[in-house]
């Protein structure tokens, strides 16, 4: 809503921008909602565009991955239930864009930055999905870790993206339980198929805790976020609460976590071993093992979809002209 | 890549209590009949409502917020219209 409105950057002196900025923040530090047509400084804007969008994208990519298994699954129940998780990402991804076009952004530039390789998207979709048991770890580990993430969203500062990250975690709880489910099964079964699932997390293990983005000292956006209340949370902090969470429900299944140096503190965390973030910044830069594939996928999604979008605008515009006409008559 | 811009609809969905039809997010869709089927499968994935509403953004006239100071503020100082402002007797019992 509101999203043409706001297309003009607005202008102002600086001084009346710094009292405009300072009370800016004393709403955020009151806990008020920002608004769409709410006046914030145009770093504010330009910061939650980014990260909203970045996040639209990571829904919109994320199901790729998972959608290389339906045709696929074991069973007609797992099927059903893995098309509806793939169903609702894509929901989630539609969620988010309308959020980001709150701010004055359009759908067409956003998905077009995308396609265009300019746009990032969570790292965790550059991975393959190898077997049927990576569709497990994906919705235990990957939907945790998001889950982790998006609660603290639902109380971020602008209202749009908060309201959209109460739709989507709503949602997404089902998806965290499938993939257990899915492991249980697994872990449960023959030898082989525990083989497949311990392998699966081995591969997924290192990758999943890069989703809380680089450690606390290296970060880059962390300090005006937190002052603006987008983040509640370092990365640092919820990766810890990720893998207190995760450890417990790993040992349920009898399965490793692929981190020898991993030990419990004396306060019960769970202390993980170094993490390689050169790994982490070459997935970023385009260089991880399906890069390439997935914005392959997408630009070939969106182009053979053209001819649909054409067509429809065509009759729409069609069925306004017939209507004038008639109108006129 | 450029594509052409497709309009933004408001969608409102009422729920099965019987309530209004509330808003519930936005979606772009080509025309009224498409706006509709997207608004079906994006906001009623698990049976949220029974009747759906779609109306362009650009049909939405929305007060100022910079004059919400202005539009809000008579309606702050009245307590009187609300029933609290009221004392009743406790002999009377619930009123």
């Amino acid at each position: 809503m509101y999203t043409q409105a706001l297309n003009s950057p607005e202008e102002g002196s600086l001084a009346e921008d710094a009292v405009r900025a300072s009370r800016f923040q004393s709403r955020i530090d009151a806990e008020e909602r920002i608004e769409p047509n709410d006046w914030m400084p145009s770093a504010y804007r330009k910061t939650l565009i980014r990260q909203i969008s970045q996040h639209a994208h990571s829904e919109i990519v994320g199901m790729l991955p998972e959608g290389n298994w339906i045709t696929r699954a074991p069973s007609l129940r797992r099927k059903a239930a893995l098309l509806a998780k793939v169903q609702d990402e894509c929901g989630h991804g539609l969620y988010l864009y309308a959020a980001a076009e709150t701010l004055g952004a359009s759908r067409e530039e956003l998905v077009d930055a995308m396609l265009a390789g300019k746009a990032k998207y969570s790292s965790i979709f550059n991975y393959p999905t190898l077997t049927w048991a990576d569709i497990g770890v994906i919705g235990w580990l990957v939907d945790g870790a998001a889950i982790m993430n998006q609660i603290p969203l639902c109380r971020c500062s602008y209202g749009p993206y908060a309201r959209a990250m109460i739709r989507v975690c709503k949602e997404e709880s089902f998806h965290q339980r499938q993939g257990y489910e899915i492991m249980l099964t697994l872990c449960r079964g023959t030898a082989e198929q525990k083989a497949m699932a311990q392998d699966a997390l081995n591969r997924w293990w290192w990758p999943v805790l890069m989703m809380f983005g680089p450690p606390d000292q290296a970060s880059q956006h962390s300090d005006t976020s937190t002052k603006w209340k987008i983040k509640r949370f370092s990365n640092d902090e919820l990766r810890q609460k990720f893998i207190d969470a995760t450890v417990p429900q790993a040992q349920y299944l009898g399965l490793t976590i692929p981190d020898p140096e991993m030990k419990q503190d004396e306060q019960g965390h769970w202390v993980h071993g170094p993490i390689d973030w050169n790994e982490f910044k070459q997935v970023l830069a385009g260089n991880g093992p399906c890069n390439r594939d997935r914005l392959a996928a997408r630009r070939k999604a969106h182009a053979d979809g053209a001819w649909v979008r054409e067509a429809a605008a065509a009759y729409a515009e069609k069925r306004a002209r017939r209507q004038m006409a008639q109108a006129a008559e | 890549m450029a594509t052409p811009n497709t309009p933004l609809w408001e969608v409102f969905i009422r729920s099965r209590n019987g309530l209004a039809h509330k808003h519930c997010g936005s979606l772009h869709a080509p025309d009224a009949t498409m706006a509709l089927q997207a608004a079906r499968d994006l906001y009623t994935r698990r049976g949220e409502g029974l009747s759906i509403w779609v109306v362009p953004s650009s049909a939405i006239t929305a007060s100022d917020p910079a004059d919400k100071g202005m539009m809000f503020e008579p309606a702050e100082s009245k307590i009187y219209r609300h029933p609290t402002f009221y004392e009743v007797p406790e002999e009377v019992g619930h009123m």
